[in-house]
C-alpha cells in the first residue's frame, strides 16, 4: 500500500509539473506551425528535458519507472494538449527496448519492407519496426523517405523504406499477449497510445464546449440553460468518461499478459467515443468553430485521425469479435471479466 | 470541467473467491434445473431461489455481523451480483433489499428496524420493494403527495403509489411520503417509511406490463399504520435519504447486465467463424461492456470509501441502458432469425424477452432525461 501511495504522489508531481510545461509551451502558433508538418525541435527539447520520453522505463534503466497508468495519463495529458510530437512513440520505444538513448522514435508496422505512414519518419532518430519475422531497430541513418505525407491533423506522417538495423527480442510478457505475432504486439502498444490520447484530447474538447455554452448567449440567455445542449454534453461527458476509464484499465496491464486483448479493447472504445465527442464539440460551437481561427479543430482533427492510426475502432472490433466468436457463447463472461478485472497481486519487486 | 476519473480498483482476494464459491452455487441451481438463464434477470422474482441464495450466505455480505452480514467489501458484492446476472439467475426477490433498502436501513434505520429486517433480509426471508413514484409524480418525485401524519405512537399513511415493482410479493416497502410543508426548494417535508405491506389499510392491484408479466403495481394506502421506529432518518429529511439511495440504484452490473444472456445467444448463434460485420459488431459490443464493467467496479469502490458517487452512477445508468437498448438492435442485424418467446428456442426466446423489456431500461431508477440533467449539473452547465 505504501508503495503505492508512494507512486501515486511521484506521478502527481509528474503529472502537474507536464501539464505546466505542455500548458505553457503549446501556444496557438506553435500548433498551427505544426500543422505545416514541420517538427518542433525546440518544444521537442522541452518534452525531452522534462523526462517525459522516459516515464515508463524503468528506473533501473535509466527511466522515471511510473506505473503504466500514470505513464499513459501523461500521454492523455499530452493529448488534452494536442502535443504535436510523437511522445508516445518514444515512450513506448524506450519501455520496449529498455535504453534511454535514440529519441524522438518512430513505431512502424512492415508490410513487404515498405514502413507506411510513420509519425514524423522523416525527423525520428529511430524506428521500432514490427514485422513477421520480429521487431528491428532502425537507426534513421538506416532510413530511406520515399513519401512525404501529413494526416487530417496536419502532423507528418512519412512513408519509408529501412535497410539493417539490428534485431530486438520482444518482451515475453508482450509477445505471449499477442500470441507471438510482433507485428500485433506492436500495433496494440501504438493502438493504446492513440488511446489515451484521444481520451485526452476528449477531455479538452468537452472542456471548450461547456465553457462556449457557458458564455455564449442567444435568445438572451447562455446556451448551457438550452436543455438539448445540455443533454449533448452529458452524452459527451459521458464517452469522455468511458474512453478514459478503458485507457486506463488496458494501461494498468502493461507487463501482463492480457495486455492486447485490453489495448485492443481501449483503442475501439475510445475510437468509438471519439467520434461521438467530436461531432457533439463541433455542434456547441457551431460556426464558430468550424473556422481555422477557432482552436477547437486543433483536437477534433487529431481525434480524427487517431482514431484510425495503429487500427481503427472498426479493425479491433473485428479482432476482438473474431476471438469472441472462436471462444463461443460460453466463454464469454470469463472473457469480460479477464479484460476488466484488476486483481490486488502481491507486490511487484 | 476535464471529466471524470474512474479509477481501477482491485480486487482483494476475497473477492475472488466469493466468485468462486456463488459460481458453484449456481451451477448447482443450474443443474437441479431451477434456473433457467436466458429468461431470468433481476426483474424476475423466485422466492425460493432468494431463501436458498440467503441460506448460502450472499446476501446483506456487507453488513455489520450483528445484524447478520459478513462485513466483506463492496466488491465481493459486486461480485456476487454481477455472477447472478451472468447466469441469468432470478433474482428479483432479494435485488432490491440488497442493493438499496438494506443499506439505506443500516445508514438511517432505528436499531429495532435493522435488527428485525437485516438479519432477516440476509436469511433471504425478507423483501422489499421501492414506493417512490406516484400518478402525478414520475420524473418529478418531489412532488409526491401520498402523506404521512403524525399520531400516537407513530404516523398514518394517507395516498397512493404507481409502478411499484413486486408489491404484490414483498414484505416492505420503503415509501417516500409528506409530512411537511415543501418550502421554497420544494425538498423540504419529506421523510422515508418502511411499511409492511400485510400492514391493514393497504391495497396492492397490480397492473399487467406490455410484456404480459405482473411485476408493477398500484399501491393504495387508506389509514395505514407505521410505527415511529419505522421511519428512516430524520422527519423531513427524505429527500437527501431518496437520493443517497439512488447513487445504490444507479451504478450497479443490473444496469447493463440486463440482457447478458442475449449477447451469449447471440456469439453462439453467430457460431465460430463469424463474417466480417458480425465481428465488427460483436467486437464493439464488447467494448462498450468492457469500459462500463470498468466503470461500475470503479463506482462499487467510490461506495466502499463511503463516497456518493451520485453524477458518476448516473454516467453508468445512461450509458448502460443505452447499450442494453442497443444490443437487441445489433442482434436483429446480424441474425435472420424472429423473436418469438413460444417457440423454445433459446436465441429467438432471448432476444423476445429482451426487446419486450428494453423500453423500460432508461426509464426506470431515474429516466434517461432526467439523467443527462444530472450529469449536465455535474459538469457546471446548470
Ligand atoms: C418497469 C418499471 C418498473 C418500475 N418500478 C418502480 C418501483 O418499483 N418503484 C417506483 O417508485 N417507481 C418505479 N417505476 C417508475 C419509474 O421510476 C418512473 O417511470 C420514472 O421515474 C419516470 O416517471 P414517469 O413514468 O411518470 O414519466 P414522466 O416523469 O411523466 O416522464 C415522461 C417523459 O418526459 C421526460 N421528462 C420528464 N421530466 C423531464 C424534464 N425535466 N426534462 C426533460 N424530460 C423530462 C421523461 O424523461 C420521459 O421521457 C418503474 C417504472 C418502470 C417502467
Amino acid at each position: 500500500m505504501t508503495l503505492d501511495h508512494d507512486q501515486v504522489e511521484i506521478a502527481a508531481i509528474v503529472e502537474d509539473q507536464a501539464d505546466r510545461l505542455l500548458r505553457d509551451a503549446i501556444t496557438r502558433e506553435v500548433l498551427a506551425a505544426a500543422d505545416g508538418g514541420v517538427f518542433d525541435a525546440a518544444l521537442w527539447q522541452k518534452v525531452s528535458e522534462a523526462g517525459l520520453p522516459l516515464a515508463l522505463l524503468g528506473e533501473e534503466a535509466g527511466g522515471i519507472g511510473l506505473a503504466p497508468r500514470q505513464a499513459f495519463r501523461l500521454l492523455r495529458l499530452a493529448g488534452q494538449h494536442a502535443l504535436p510530437l510523437p511522445l508516445g512513440e518514444t515512450m513506448l520505444f524506450a519501455a520496449l527496448s529498455g535504453t534511454s538513448g535514440d529519441a524522438p522514435a518512430g513505431l512502424a508496422l512492415s508490410a513487404d519492407g515498405v514502413l507506411q505512414r510513420v509519425a514524423f519518419g522523416a525527423d525520428v532518430a529511430v524506428v521500432l519496426l514490427a514485422e513477421v519475422g520480429g521487431w528491428r531497430v532502425v537507426p534513421a541513418s538506416e532510413l530511406q523517405v520515399t513519401s512525404e505525407g501529413r494526416n487530417i491533423a496536419g502532423a507528418p506522417r512519412v512513408t519509408l523504406t529501412a535497410t539493417g538495423g539490428t534485431s530486438l527480442l520482444l518482451p515475453g510478457w508482450l509477445a505471449r499477449s499477442a500470441g507471438e505475432d510482433p507485428v500485433l504486439a506492436l500495433r496494440a502498444c501504438g493502438a493504446l497510445a492513440r488511446a489515451a490520447g484521444m481520451a485526452g484530447a476528449m477531455r479538452r474538447v468537452l472542456a471548450m464546449a461547456v465553457d462556449h455554452a457557458a458564455t455564449r448567449v442567444q435568445f438572451g440567455r447562455p446556451l448551457a440553460r438550452f436543455q438539448a445542449i445540455q443533454h449533448m454534453l452529458a452524452a459527451a461527458a459521458e464517452e469522455s468518461a468511458a474512453a478514459s476509464a478503458i485507457v486506463d484499465s488496458a494501461a494498468e496491464a502493461w507487463g501482463q499478459e492480457d495486455f492486447v486483448m485490453r489495448a485492443a479493447v481501449a483503442k475501439s472504445r475510445a475510437g468509438l467515443a471519439a467520434g461521438r465527442v467530436a461531432a457533439i464539440g463541433h455542434q456547441v460551437h457551431a460556426a464558430m468553430g468550424f473556422t481555422q481561427e477557432h482552436d477547437l479543430h486543433f483536437f477534433t482533427r487529431r481525434l480524427l485521425s487517431w482514431r484510425d492510426e495503429f487500427g481503427s475502432d472498426a479493425e479491433w472490433d473485428g479482432w476482438i469479435g473474431q476471438r469472441i466468436c472462436t471462444a463461443g457463447g460460453g466463454a464469454l463472461w470469463q472473457t469480460l471479466i479477464d479484460a476488466t478485472t484488476t486483481v490486488e497481486r502481491e507486490a511487484r519487486a | 470541467m476535464l471529466g471524470f476519473d474512474f479509477d481501477g480498483v482491485r480486487f482483494p482476494p476475497a473477492a475472488e473467491e466469493a466468485r468462486t464459491r456463488i459460481r458453484a452455487f449456481l451451477e448447482a441451481e443450474h443443474a437441479a434445473g431451477r434456473i433457467v438463464p436466458h429468461r431470468g434477470t433481476w426483474s424476475t422474482f423466485d422466492a425460493g431461489f432468494t431463501r436458498r441464495l440467503g441460506e448460502a450466505g450472499f446476501i446483506g455480505v456487507t453488513w455489520p455481523k450483528a445484524y447478520g452480514g459478513q462485513e466483506a467489501s463492496s466488491l465481493v458484492r459486486f461480485v456476487i451480483t454481477e455472477e447472478m446476472l451472468a447466469a441469468g439467475a432470478p433474482c428479483a426477490a432479494h435485488w432490491v433489499a440488497d442493493r438499496q433498502s438494506g443499506p439505506q436501513i443500516l445508514k438511517h434505520g432505528t436499531e429495532r428496524a435493522k435488527q428485525v429486517i437485516l438479519p432477516a433480509i440476509c436469511r433471504g426471508e425478507c423483501t422489499f420493494g421501492i414506493g417512490m413514484s406516484e400518478p402525478g409524480s414520475g420524473s418529478d418525485l418531489a412532488s409526491v403527495r401520498t402523506r404521512a401524519t403524525r399520531i400516537d405512537d407513530g404516523w398514518r399513511i394517507d395516498g397512493q403509489k404507481i409502478w411499484t415493482t413486486n408489491a404484490h410479493n414483498v414484505t416492505y416497502l420503503i415509501v417516500l411520503a409528506r409530512t411537511g410543508e415543501a418550502g421554497p426548494s420544494r425538498h423540504e417535508g419529506l421523510t422515508q417509511f418502511i411499511v409492511k405491506v400485510d400492514s391493514p389499510g393497504i391495497e396492492v392491484r397490480g397492473i399487467q406490463d406490455m410484456a404480459g408479466n405482473h411485476e408493477f403495481n398500484e399501491v393504495f394506502f387508506d389509514g395505514c399504520f407505521v410505527p415511529d421506529d419505522m421511519m428512516l432518518g430524520e422527519e423531513g429529511s427524505g429527500w437527501d435519504l431518496v437520493t443517497g439511495e439512488l447513487a445504490f440504484e444507479r451504478s450497479g452490473p443490473d444496469r447493463f447486465l440486463s440482457d447478458f444472456q442475449l449477447f451469449v445467444a447471440l456469439v453462439d448463434k453467430v457460431g465460430p467463424t463469424p463474417g466480417r460485420m458480425s465481428a465488427v459488431e460483436i467486437g464493439r459490443m464488447f467494448s462498450e461492456l468492457s469500459a462500463l464493467r470498468r466503470m461500475s467496479t470503479s463506482i462499487a469502490g467510490m461506495l466502499d470509501e463511503g463516497a456518493q458517487p451520485l453524477v458518476e452512477a448516473a454516467i453508468v445508468k445512461d450509458l448502460g441502458t443505452s447499450f442494453e437498448q442497443a444490443l437487441p438492435e445489433t442482434a436483429r442485424r446480424l441474425v435472420a432469425e424472429e423473436a418469438d418467446r413460444e417457440t423454445g428456442e433459446v436465441y429467438g426466446e432471448a432476444l423476445a424477452e429482451t426487446m419486450l423489456r428494453a423500453p423500460c431500461f432508461s426509464l426506470r431508477g431515474g429516466t434517461r432525461e432526467i439523467l443527462r440533467g444530472m450529469i449536465a449539473r455535474g459538469i457546471g452547465l446548470r
